[in-house]
């Protein structure tokens, strides 16, 4: 028996299981994908909200301002890059303009510090590729981008490294409860558990609706983004949020951690809980609305579109803690923006929660850092080439786009709950992330991905399950080894 | 080792290697081939069909025995060569910097760099195609990597976006290997690729080309399942009821190639928004002093004796730059492209530093029938040359002499024109 289980590796999951980890106690993640942050958390914009938007007393305001002020520190010592860069967001319309008095004055009373009103000059100063249309906008200086996949990677792997057990490829099909312990059916066994955390993302309020009779309603709301190259990197300086307009919401132009320049989303609810297929109008949408906020962008350099869901839960708020009816079963619902930004706050308080009702003890010997896998660029000419010597793998340049050298997708592959397709070598790694989109490195890194995992290339997939790449020899394919 | 050369090539394909010879051939011993992947001959490595050679060696040869003609000629005039070995920078006063596991991270002084590091294929994220990311979806490129160099197969049920040269070759080589290739959608009205493999490559195995067509879907959440192809219009915006679905387990894209400059901009080199390769004069020479262009990374071509023909001028180039005859200065003729020509190279010549003969070579953007290419001197007719076919997959070029400039003392621009009757 588990003390607990959670559902789901994404930001929030392994948020959670990372706090747990710090308290003498048995932990198990299920995971359905192949990979922590496989859902919403590998699709969204990597922003952290400085907090203003949610109403006051929100649970989304108060984890939005919390995480955010945490989100420094734990980037920190988990090795994961922040960057407080700040946000604007632009009214282009004359009689929208005391809306960003309101939206300040909002912020304050949630406990945002630093917001300002600017005008138009003053946000050319800071801003200089503003649209013309812009007349005003309000200045969130705490506001920050993150890389939402290394945060993920990065809770799951403390957890790990501290203890906590990851099953993936394992989908939770029913829950019960059966003499105050709670029954976890997956396909291939069952599991038991004192006390369960529901992290499922867009599929929350089923968890839920099994053993609560407070049922809940997640609609998947899709939102599509383009992507553009590190080339255009620098266009925007800051996270650019747009207020309503007549032609309704708008969508924010953002530097990612890595330089890239990321622009969404769009907002459609959808009934498959799966369907991250993008649109044609979509696209065009996000396009033809950057504009309003930002001119010229180089929207020719987009080197990928993709679209995530969020799990948008019916009364527009985080579900955070046990229902009444369902005893030590602690749900992260309805966890969509500002999730990313509040996931080490929400971490912080489940755990606390569960320390609470199941009386656990700290850990002594609780690990609290974790390195990153090194990124060479970072080294002196001096230190790269002592790194080479030792490493020959670190010589060698697999990803060119991104420059990821071979020690670095070894290094992805064996630490603790390492990459075991394409999709997380280059979630790990970057390589792959670049303008040829794997053109060039995806033959090497399943190459390298068949040795290591001593499998054979038609078992090398994109993202595991049915995501093989090859599936046969050609005719006289055994010649070619 | 020697962390000075008179020249330093970047690149071992085809271009690096013709560029690398006539660096010797014109009298420069001192010459390094850095080469990323672990043998000489660049793509041409993964283009086991034939059809090259035919301008340079009268005969059809695969493309690695074209590459093999040049590299057994580095190898027996010992041109030096390092290979596994990625540049990671070249900066405007051509110190290179480079890597590899042996000598990890190096830098060489080069008194002249040659650019010729190919080009890249354009991948789905940049055609915007909607629909689900699975696996499945190739670049053509990639997927002949996949077949031809590691003996695996993506797929059985193919189709094909794009109609570029790879995406032909592509769509015989997949049928040969027993798939079936469905159909090759070309948003275009016309084809990307040259003639002869639209022929070859799709006629003689019964595969349609569908003109005007594109991907507007594409399904399936692991794995791809099927796309649906729709009509465009003259806007190229996809017609409502022509949509098509296909089922499928492989997508490849054969939409473009792009000039693989990253390096060229680190240098400073200006690049043309046309070609996305760097402005050259009738050297081959880039805006940055000492630094030449050639193949691929230039502008992208047909065929690849045409590569090896432009490489040998920016080695022989290069070769004048570092022995320090290469005539400073001097008067400058612009080379324009108008009217159906959507570029030049190079974009300026200079008469003093130019041969005897130099071969302008240039792209239409539309298919011309009956059509006239045409060079004006300053406004005055020079050459007008019936075409029966001018079409935008197949290089065209004039040849200007030095004796005809010559005629023409003041000269300020040359322009090469496609004229219609």
């Amino acid at each position: 028996m588990y003390d607990i289980i959670i559902i789901g590796s994404g930001v929030i999951g392994c948020a959670v299981a990372r706090e747990l980890s710090k308290y003498n106690a048995k932990i198990l993640v299920l995971e359905k994908n192949e990979d922590v942050c496989s859902g919403t958390s590998k699709a969204n914009s990597a922003i952290v909200h400085s907090g203003y938007d949610a109403p006051e007393g929100s649970l989304k305001a108060e984890f939005n301002v919390r995480g955010n002020k945490m989100m420094e520190e734990v980037c920190k010592t988990l090795d994961v890059p922040f960057k407080r860069i700040g946000s604007l967001t632009v009214c282009t319309e004359e009689d929208k303009l005391p809306e960003l008095e309101k939206l300040k004055k909002r912020g304050e009373k949630n406990g945002v510090e630093g917001l300002e009103v600017l005008d138009r000059d003053e946000l050319l100063k800071i801003e200089p590729n503003i649209g013309d249309g812009v007349i005003g906008a309000l200045y969130a200086p705490t506001a920050g981008i993150v890389c939402p996949f290394k945060l993920t990677i990065a809770f799951a792997e403390n957890a790990f490294v501290n203890g906590a057990e990851f099953a993936f490829d394992t989908e939770v099909k029913n829950i019960y409860s059966e003499g105050g312990v709670w029954h976890i059916v997956t396909d291939d066994r069952e599991y038991t558990a004192r006390a369960v955390v529901n992290a499922a993302g867009v599929y929350s309020d089923v968890f839920n609706n099994m053993v609560s009779e407070h049922k809940l309603r997640i609609i998947p709301r899709r939102g599509d983004y383009i992507l553009l190259d590190r080339s255009a990197g620098g266009y925007v300086r800051h996270t650019i949020f747009q207020l309503p307009t007549k032609l309704g919401k708008g969508v924010l132009v953002t530097p990612t951690v890595h330089g890239n320049t990321i622009i969404g989303p769009t907002a459609v609810d959808i009934d498959d809980r799966e369907s991250t297929a993008t649109t044609a109008e979509g696209i065009d949408s996000v396009i033809a609305k950057s504009a309003l906020s930002v001119k010229g962008l180089p929207i020719r350099q987009v080197i990928t579109s993709f679209a995530g869901l969020r799990a948008h839960e019916d009364g527009h708020e985080f579900v955070l803690g046990e229902p009444d009816d369902a005893e030590n079963f602690f749900n992260c619902a309805g966890i969509e923006s500002p999730g990313l930004s509040a996931a080490p706050a929400i971490g912080q308080h489940i755990a606390g929660l569960i320390k609470e009702k199941l009386q656990l003890s700290e850990k002594d010997d609780f690990i609290a850092e974790r390195k990153d896998i090194l990124d060479p660029s970072t080294l002196t000419i001096e230190e790269r080439n002592e790194l080479i010597k030792r490493e020959p793998a670190y010589g060698t340049i697999v990803c060119r786009c991104e420059s990821v050298t071979e020690g670095e997708i070894l290094d992805a592959i064996h630490r603790p709950l390492g990459a075991r397709s394409l999709d997380g070598v280059k979630r790990r790694t970057r390589a792959g992330m670049g303008r040829c989109q794997a053109g060039f490195c995806s033959p090497k890194v399943m190459e390298i991905l068949r040795r290591e995992l001593k499998v054979d290339l038609t078992e090398v997939t994109k993202s595991g399950g049915g995501s093989y790449i090859v599936n046969a020899r050609t005719k006289d394919g055994e010649s070619h080894e | 080792m020697n962390k000075s050369y008179d020249i330093v090539i970047v690149g071992g394909g085809p271009a690096g290697l013709a560029a690398a010879i006539a660096v010797k051939e014109n009298g420069v011993d001192s010459v390094l081939i850095l080469e990323r992947d672990e043998q000489l001959g660049g793509i041409l490595n993964q283009c086991i069909h034939n059809g090259f050679g035919l301008h340079t060696f009268k005969e059809e040869l695969t493309g690695p025995e074209y590459a093999n003609r040049y590299i057994e000629k580095v190898l027996s005039m010992g041109i030096e060569y390092k290979l596994n070995t990625m540049v990671m920078d070249i900066s405007n006063d051509r110190v290179v910097t480079a890597m590899n596991r042996d000598d990890g991270m190096f830098t060489i002084n080069a008194k002249a760099v040659i650019l010729a590091m190919g080009c890249r294929e354009r991948p789905r994220g940049a055609l915007n195609i909607p629909g689900y990311r699975p696996a499945g979806i190739f670049s053509a490129g990639t997927a002949q990597r996949l077949v031809n160099i590691e003996g695996y197969m993506p797929g059985k049920e193919v189709v094909i976006l794009g109609s570029g040269d790879i995406g032909l070759i592509m769509a015989r080589r997949m049928t040969l290997e027993g798939a079936k290739v469905k159909c090759v959608a070309e948003l275009m009205p016309y084809s990307g690729g040259l003639k002869r493999n639209i022929v070859q490559c799709l006629d003689d195995f019964g595969i349609p080309l569908l003109l005007s067509h594109t991907v507007i879907d594409i399904e399936g959440k692991e794995h791809i399942k099927a796309v649906t192809i729709a009509e465009v219009g003259p806007d190229r915006r996809p017609i409502k009821g022509t949509e098509q679905r296909y089922t499928c387990d492989v997508l490849l894209l054969s939409c473009g190639l792009i000039p693989e400059n990253e390096l060229s901009t680190a240098a400073g080199v200006t690049l043309s928004p046309v070609t996305n390769g760097p402005v050259v004069n009738e050297s081959l020479e880039t805006d940055i002093k000492g630094v030449f262009a050639c193949g691929n990374v230039l502008h992208v071509h047909d065929l690849v004796d045409y590569v090896s023909e432009e490489a040998a001028r920016a080695g022989a180039s290069a070769a004048k730059y570092a022995r320090g005859e290469m005539p400073d200065g001097g008067s400058t003729v612009a080379i324009r492209a108008e009217g159906g020509a959507r570029y030049t190279v190079p974009t300026t010549l200079s008469p003093e530093r130019m041969d005897d003969r130099l071969t302008v070579r240039f792209r239409a953007g539309d298919v011309y029938k009956n059509a006239y290419v045409s060079v004006y001197f300053d406004g005055e007719q020079i050459q007008h040359k019936k075409k029966r076919i001018i079409a935008p997959g197949e290089m065209e070029q004039v040849v200007l002499t030095k004796k005809q400039i010559s005629e023409y003392p003041g000269l300020k621009t040359i322009t090469v024109k496609i004229e219609e009757e």
